[in-house]
């Protein structure tokens, strides 16, 4: 604006010579500059402001978006009346009917470590669900269906994508199969497994880059030992540098070769053939074709010649992912049949927390959180909002009350763990009350969002115009009704703003929480204000350190509720304060 | 006139609230260690969904804040149960004694390693705890053998043979269980390879060990009758320069971290670098690679035993303490191939296991440490 003036008083300048204009226009250019340079700084900081709000956005939203939908395996359940007993249903072996379907859908996976694995795949929850599916319905004992149930949390990864990246290519060059027992022997043209021979010469060739570079490193060790002259050394390394040398040609022929003759390594990319739902890993390649085991029980049955085939690439290697191949193969032929469905994570939304990710939820943090504000609330809003009353309208002016405002103002300054320590030597020790109860921690943020709402409700009375409170006593209304039937009214929706914000704050709190024992693994969902709880930033502190992939995902998912709640708060704040607050 | 109303309610609920907590508690309140959280959180959880009774509240304080609370008393406001990666150690336990907690059922439950790790994408390391100690140590023996501030700043400075890359080693800070263990088991263990070290470990009586501290040049201020307590404070001292740094007690954190910078290693539990296979590897410690089979059968040298501690004057007044107890050392949990071995816990053997089981049976209470 006053670039503005000066231009319009340069006129005037202009009668009293041009020496002062002069030195006005000079200076002119720069100031120019440094009014576009900070208007420049203001803009690039709102911009990195927001820049960093959106990389937070995304990526929380990013990592957290797969956490609301949850992969779902189908079983032929068995009430067989062997396994469930009519009388006392609950005590009954759930998990063997559990693991009983699992055998009979892929009875090839027989070993004791691979029936581990087999089991593995579905989550612990299916045996409960299934008691409670019988416990129910009695009458469905002796009865067989089939049921959804919930997958394991490194089988739901391997829907999501976590676990590796699954290439499918459907090829139609034609193949033939031979079977030599357990062994599978698959011959065809080049262009059949060009993809697996490029995948070898790779591996190959990082072999190689990796045995040259130990030979260089070795050549100048050599170099170094024989100038120091210790004979011994130089003999050893010597030897060595002759096999690397052995081991570098091996591999360049290996490479150069045009009839490949190659065992599959384990730092390299799985390969799995289907063939019309049968999954043939492959282990060897050799110049007419490949071979690999069969992940089936019984092939006889199968055509020995294939015109089309599916071609499936597990990109990561079998040492660098939690599934093995074979429990990969067990996942795919469960998609193939139509057994795996992606839902809506409703257990998210209904469980409490729990050490299997799939089986986790949050409704007993948000629970916790709800208990916790509302005995917050029904604290501090009225103490908050008598006091401020009190403070502003009632209080002389004197040392004491300036003293009382003083201290008011520093505690709202206090860092929160205070609170949590005080809570813990006051209401924990000395009242008795129990650990990591909701009373206990909204006790403890009541002291700490009670300063907040004094101060926004002082202000909010003090915005009052005083004419209000003139008019009031003018026609005979005592203090106390003019302050009730006029000014407390009129500052309500200042004070409800104060309010809501000191409870957000509440809501994302968790240090003095930590003191109070809040900090817990609690399953259960509380059902009252002295029931073991945690709250929602405790729960995404706690998950975020659990060792399981699974609760990655899960966290963010719980961060995107918590802000979902603190934004909803907010904007409730920005809603209140627009349609209810008056100007005079 | 409404506000009235409605603090007088206010008043009045909190009160009953107040009131209805000196009844007994009826759930199993369970406090220790954060290494043996990841584990009895898993028991809590199948023991509340079998049985009829509440799942046990479980508080992660760390292994001597939990001792704390649970030597506090006896009573529904202290807890029943404390998780430990550690023995409990005399001061504690008599301090729960004066407290009045007296008959304690030491129960320990299996083991845990504790892995030197790296990403993936940098060069696998092969140390010994002796290149630990000279890589970590804030002082080592110098070239006269006297105590000298660690010049190392790269690992091919500590061993020739190891990578020529900068010393930068992620851990936990001393608040934590797992850097208790590691300067135990890994650092001591360090320490010890080094003579006069050694020498003033076992050293008794005033002589031997000043004579030893002088040999090293360890300042006389630091003198006290028993030479361990020397040693401890040589070994324990990990170096303030920047080649440890601490990050936390969230071992997740420090798995991230590893796999975004190739160059450092990390310090942190077992389970972990299990659950993580894909992004880190651990290194081997002393010719042995960090497994499972390796850890189970006591190869692997830096691995520790996880206790957990039971009050007995509150069982049976807290329901479903014996049907915990039970849960956690049935073979399903603890066995072999229980849910705790899938997730990272190494199983004590047999006869171990069947000595613990029998404790808890009889409840069993512990000696005088």
């Amino acid at each position: 604006m006053w670039c503005v003036n000066i231009v319009s008083s340069m006129s005037d300048l202009e009668h009293t010579g041009q020496r002062a204009i002069n030195t006005v226009y000079a200076g002119l250019g720069r100031r120019y500059a440094a009014e576009r340079r900070f208007r420049l700084y203001g803009m690039l900081a709102v911009l990195s402001g927001l820049a960093f709000l959106v990389v937070m956005f995304t990526s929380i939203i990013s990592n957290g978006y797969s956490a609301f939908r949850q992969h779902y395996v189908q079983l032929t359940v068995e009430y067989d009346e062997s396994r469930v007993d009519r009388n006392e249903p609950a005590a009954s072996d759930f998990e063997g009917i559990v693991k009983s379907s699992m055998r009979e859908m892929f009875p090839w996976m027989s070993g004791r470590s691979d029936k581990r694995k087999l089991y593995g795949l579905v989550s612990g929850d299916a045996a409960y669900a299934i008691r409670d599916r019988v416990g129910d319905n009695p009458s469905l004992i002796g009865s067989r269906e089939a049921l959804w149930v919930l997958l394991d949390d490194d089988a739901d990864m391997f829907f999501k994508g976590y676990v590796t990246p699954v290439r499918r290519q459907l090829m139609s060059s034609g193949i033939t199969l031979a079977l030599e027992g357990e062994k599978a022997v698959l011959t065809g043209d080049e262009a059949a497994f060009e993809v697996i021979v490029t995948a070898v010469r790779d591996h190959l060739q990082a072999q190689l880059a990796v045995a040259r570079k130990e030979f260089e490193d070795m050549g100048r060790l050599l170099e170094e030992t024989e100038a120091g002259g210790d004979r011994d050394e130089v003999v050893r390394f010597k030897a060595k540098l002759e096999s690397l040398r052995m081991q570098i040609s091996g591999l360049q022929a290996r490479i150069s070769s045009t009839s490949l003759n190659e065992e599959l390594g384990s730092g390299m990319p799985s390969f799995l053939i289907n063939l019309d739902g049968v999954y043939i890993r492959i282990n060897a390649i050799t110049a007419t074709g490949v071979s690999g085991v069969v992940f089936a029980e019984d092939v006889t049955g199968l055509p020995t010649i294939f015109d089309q085939w599916q071609l499936v690439t597990l990109e990561m290697p079998p040492a660098d992912r939690r599934l093995s191949d074979k429990e990969i193969v067990v996942l795919l032929a469960l998609q193939d049949r139509g057994q795996v469905e992606s839902r809506f994570n409703s257990v998210f939304f209904t469980a409490g927390d729990s050490r299997e990710p799939e089986q986790s939820g949050i409704l007993g943090a948000l629970k916790g959180s709800m208990y916790m504000l509302i005995v917050t609330l029904l604290l501090s809003f009225p103490i908050g909002v008598a006091a401020a009353v009190y403070l502003e309208e009632f209080a002389p002016q004197n040392q004491w009350t300036d003293f009382i405002e003083v201290n008011i103002n520093n505690l709202a300054a206090v860092p929160s763990i205070v609170f949590g320590l005080l809570g813990l030597a006051v209401f924990i020790n000395f009242f008795g009350l129990p650990r990591s109860a909701p009373l206990v921690g909204g006790l403890a943020l009541t002291l700490m969002t009670l300063p907040t709402i004094i101060i926004s409700g002082r202000a909010a009375l003090k915005s009052i115009p005083p004419s209000i409170r003139e008019a009031a006593l003018g026609i005979g209304a005592s203090r106390v009704q003019t302050v009730f039937y006029h000014v407390l009214p009129l500052a309500l929706p200042g004070m409800l703003t104060g309010t809501i914000i000191g409870m957000a704050q509440a809501l994302g709190e968790s240090a003095p929480l930590l003191m109070i024992g809040m900090v817990a693994f609690v399953v259960d969902v509380p059902q009252g204000f002295t029931d073991p709880a945690t709250v929602l930033p405790v729960q995404i502190y706690l998950w975020a350190d659990s060792p399981e992939r699974a609760f990655v995902e899960r966290t963010s998912a719980a961060i995107m509720v918590l802000l979902g709640f603190l934004i909803t708060m907010n904007a409730l704040a920005v809603v209140l304060r627009k349609r209810f607050e008056r100007r005079w | 006139m409404k506000l009235k109303t409605f603090l007088m309610a206010v008043a009045f609920s909190v009160s009953v609230l107040g009131a209805g907590q000196a009844s007994a508690r009826d759930y199993i309140s369970i406090v220790g260690s954060s290494t043996v959280y990841p584990f009895a959180t898993v028991v809590a959880e199948k023991f509340g969904r079998s049985t009829a009774y509440s799942t046990p509240k479980i508080e992660s304080t760390g292994s001597g804040g939990g001792m704390k609370l649970f030597c506090g008393g006896i009573g529904p406001q202290h807890p029943d149960i404390s998780n430990a990666s550690r023995r409990m150690k005399k001061s504690e336990q008599e301090r729960c004694a004066k407290n009045g907690v007296r008959d304690i059922v030491e129960v320990k439950v299996g083991y845990d390693g504790i892995a030197i790790a790296n990403s993936k994408r940098g060069p696998s390391f092969e140390l010994s705890l002796k290149d630990v100690f000279l890589a970590l140590a804030k002082q080592i023996p110098g070239p006269d053998g006297k105590l000298i501030d660690n010049p190392h700043q790269s690992w091919k400075d500590v061993n020739s043979s190891l990578p020529d890359s900068r010393i930068e080693v992620l851990g936990p800070p001393p608040t934590s269980g797992t850097r208790d263990a590691f300067v135990e088991l890994a650092m001591e263990g360090g320490a010890k390879r080094f003579a006069d070290l050694k020498a003033l470990r076992s050293a008794r009586g005033e002589d031997e060990v000043k004579g030893l501290m002088a040999k090293l040049g360890i300042p006389m201020s630091a003198y006290n009758k028993k030479g361990k307590k020397v040693f401890q404070a040589v070994a324990h001292a990990i170096r303030e320069d920047g080649a440890y740094v601490e990050v936390g007690e969230n071992d997740n954190l420090i798995v991230q971290k590893l796999g975004d910078n190739p160059d450092a290693l990390g310090v942190f539990g077992f389970s972990f670098l299990d659950q993580n296979a894909d992004k880190v590897q651990g290194s081997r410690i002393d010719g042995v690679d960090i497994t499972f089979e390796s850890i189970a059968k006591g190869d692997y040298p830096v691995s520790r035993p996880l206790y957990f501690y039971v009050k007995k004057a509150h069982v049976g007044t807290i329901p479903g303490i014996e049907g915990y107890l039970k849960e956690f050392s049935s073979a399903k949990a603890w066995g072999d191939e229980g849910y705790l071995a899938d997730k990272g816990m190494i199983p004590m053997p047999v006869n171990e296991r069947e000595a613990f089981g029998s404790d808890i049976q009889n409840l069993r209470s512990m000696s005088q440490l």
